[in-house]
């Protein structure tokens, strides 16, 4: 850490954190509707505007999809903008999403993970964000509050930066980390407000004496042409998402990437993960290191741009591998992460053997026991080559 | 007010070269809209539909003030976004400019898809001038019926078929919806009417706030009639009582326009293609009916006035 920069050691559950992170980026514009488990968040920032700790308009909007379309309209007018949502939420969103990327608008909207209707529940997993893969957001998931606060402040940088300008969504898992209270280490304001810097949008509305239309609509002869810009931005992103991590770990301790392997390097047996569970999986990792197995994860941190060539070397020479899928594709072959993951090492020559575990869907729990069992199964022999298999499901 | 004159000596901010269709109704309400602003800077929104598709196809827009299209259920809530974004940067002192916000939005986009949007940006008080460029039909899809559509009316979603004589219901009162928000300024307008909309668009911005104006706006293809009877056919369905043009500031209503003889319904009916099978005397029932409604309603509507 550099010399002079204190941190202030908090404790917040990951709403609480993600709220504080969004307290001292101080956007101009907030606009949300509550739901659960997210909906702390708002009712937190509600309370900071109430008390006038920030300079933010904030618009309790009368639904998600009015959330998203006021955010797009507040971007675009020039203003820094967020929001927050939830599975239901993010789902009447979905529409406005793709809209947000396709209008090249720095929203950040911090997201916690919860699993879509029927049956409704209120627990976590990954089927609302798995939802955005094709909107053109970038994605990233958190591990516990501490990553949440870390990577919010991260994604206004991201978001924000001219080669990207593409919409930032910041994951946490459903009351595992939204209701978890742990040690947070904050930065003081005026640091989070020098590392975030001003934003500084191309072209806004509200510069009258320089009209532009926003939203015009592409025939067939234009349409092509500006969803391909998006594609290009997504992978003009990799090398931000990665510089603004490397700059973050310089001044306060902690670096951030697309990937973060943990004993991967030796590793014969891996797993796959994202969010929460990783941090259990580091647990049962160190155990098996314990008793001499060569156990590791490749924790994927940064989902959308997907890090495809990364994770084909990270993986590289590996005996086996399972990828962890907390949300399901109904009819496909294998969960979102394994089918990614398993496209990405479809090239290499003797690829390991990687097999699929769909798990803790809504908010099942995923214990040591239950990870175990994934590494004996990548032991033994019985996670075939690209079986997908249940985990912790009653027959 | 305005006079013509000094409208007419106002440059357009809404320009022509666009692809409306010969006597298109909502590109003169919105091309009158942004006249009538003439003395505010102003940011325009729209919904999805033929206002928004007619005057942005990329790399052309008829837009010369800042313009923003995101969707068709929410010109409202896209539009108290960019008003939130002023109320903030202003607040900073991060801009100095006066701004003021209008959203344009067709019936389906207002009547129906989107009256969640409408109704909460109204009800949060935006400083924001909400225009319906009322068609009543999806005119941009083919003329689908909507809440809007009067009952009666030939549409490709309720077509006058050997049974059914066109749509069951009669239309959804959506100024009387918007009043009943309590907000500052709502009115009623139709197209061919210059004078008395440019008027309370302008009453509309000065008030501030949120305001809500709905204008009946002919539409040659949906409503099937030659392109120059546009103004005409305004002007006739508030000489029938059909569409009165009346206004309501802070709660209190006003009548802007009472016939000196009230036309039966009729002679704004048979003059479009989409009513003409009340023609047939087996359909009578129905233009009686219609009238009847026009009247009890007008009747309602001069009560409040006279109230």
């Amino acid at each position: 850490m550099m010399a002079g920069i204190t941190k202030i050691d908090m404790a917040k559950t990951g709403n609480e954190a993600m709220a504080y992170a969004m307290k001292q980026i101080n956007p101009d514009v907030v606009a949300a509707y509550p739901i659960t488990p997210a909906t702390e968040i708002v009712q937190i920032f509600a309370q900071y505007v109430a008390d006038g700790e920030v300079d933010t308009e904030y618009v309790p909007v009368e639904s998600e999809h009015s959330a998203m379309s006021a955010c797009i309209g507040s971007s675009a007018a020039g203003a820094r903008t967020m929001t927050g949502t939830s599975s239901q939420g993010l789902a009447l969103m979905y529409e406005m999403c793709y809209i947000a990327a396709g209008l090249r608008l720095p929203i950040v909207m911090s997201d916690v993970n919860r699993a879509l209707s029927a049956p409704i529940n209120i627990h976590c997993d990954h089927s609302d964000t798995m939802g955005m893969r094709d909107a053109g957001w970038i994605h990233i998931f958190s591990e516990n509050p501490q990553e949440a606060y870390d990577n919010m402040l991260q994604a206004v940088r991201i978001a924000e930066h001219e080669k990207v300008r593409l919409p930032v969504l910041v994951t946490t898992d459903g009351f595992i980390i939204s209701h978890g209270m742990e040690r947070v280490a904050t930065l003081p304001d005026d640091e989070v407000t020098k590392f975030i810097g001003p934003f500084q949008p191309g072209t806004k509305l509200l510069d009258v004496a320089r009209p532009i239309t926003v939203g015009a609509l592409n025939f067939t002869d234009f349409y092509f042409e500006h969803r391909r810009a998006l594609v290009d931005a997504q992978a003009a992103a990799v090398p931000v998402i990665k510089a603004v991590g490397r700059e973050f770990g310089q001044k306060y301790g902690t670096a951030y990437d697309c990937i973060e392997p943990y004993q991967l390097a030796d590793a014969e047996y891996a797993i796959v993960a994202l969010g929460s569970t990783c941090g259990t999986a580091k647990v049962v990792i160190d155990q098996l290191r314990a008793t001499g197995v060569k156990a590791g994860m490749l924790k994927v941190r940064v989902f959308r741009p997907f890090p495809a060539s990364e994770i084909a070397a990270a993986l590289r020479g590996k005996k086996a591998v399972a990828v962890l899928d907390r949300s399901d594709v109904l009819g496909g072959f294998g969960g979102p992460v394994f089918t990614e993951v398993r496209s990405a090492l479809y090239q290499q020559a003797g690829a390991p053997v990687l097999a699929d575990y769909i798990y803790g869907l809504g908010g099942r729990e995923i214990d040591m026991e239950m990870i175990g069992s994934v590494f004996a199964q990548l032991q033994d022999g019985t996670a075939k080559p690209d079986s997908v298999q249940y985990l912790g499901v009653r027959d | 007010m305005a006079t013509l004159k000094e409208l007419a000596a106002r440059g357009d901010r809404f320009t022509g070269g666009h692809r409306a269709c010969a006597g298109c109704g909502a590109t003169i309400a919105a091309r009158q809209a942004l006249l009538a602003a003439g003395k505010h800077k102003v940011v325009a929104g729209c919904a999805t539909g033929c206002l928004e598709v007619v005057s942005t196809i990329f790399p052309y827009t008829a837009w010369n003030v800042p313009f923003i299209h995101s969707a068709f259920e929410n010109a409202a809530a896209t539009m108290s976004g960019v008003e939130a974004a002023y109320k903030s940067l202003k607040k900073q002192g991060k801009i100095t400019e006066n701004i003021k916000f209008i959203a344009f939005g067709g019936d389906g986009g207002t009547y129906d898809i989107g009256i969640q949007s409408l109704s909460g940006a109204m009800e949060r008080g935006h400083d924001l001038l909400y225009i319906c460029y009322n068609n009543q039909a999806y005119m941009n899809t083919g003329i689908q019926r909507s809440s809007a559509t009067p009952r009666g009316c030939n549409t490709t979603t309720s077509p006058a078929g050997r049974k059914i004589p066109g749509k069951a219901q009669f239309r959804k009162d959506l100024t009387e919806i918007m009043a009943a928000h309590n907000i500052p300024y709502v009115a009623q307008c139709a197209v061919g009417n210059w004078s008395d909309f440019t008027r309370k668009v302008e009453k509309a911005l000065d008030k501030g706030g949120a305001a809500f104006i709905n204008i009946l706006q002919p539409c040659r293809l949906g409503w099937g009639y030659k392109p120059e009877l546009t103004a005409e056919l305004g002007r006739l369905a508030v000489e029938t009582c059909f569409w009165p043009l009346y206004e309501v500031e802070d709660g209190v209503y006003k009548l802007n326009a009472t016939p000196k003889e009230k036309k039966p319904i009729g002679e704004w009916l048979f003059q479009q293609e989409r009513f003409r099978h009340l023609k047939q005397p087996a359909n009578g029932a129905i233009v009686d009916e219609i009238q009847r409604e026009v009247d009890q309603r007008w009747d309602k509507l001069v009560k409040k006035c006279n109230g």
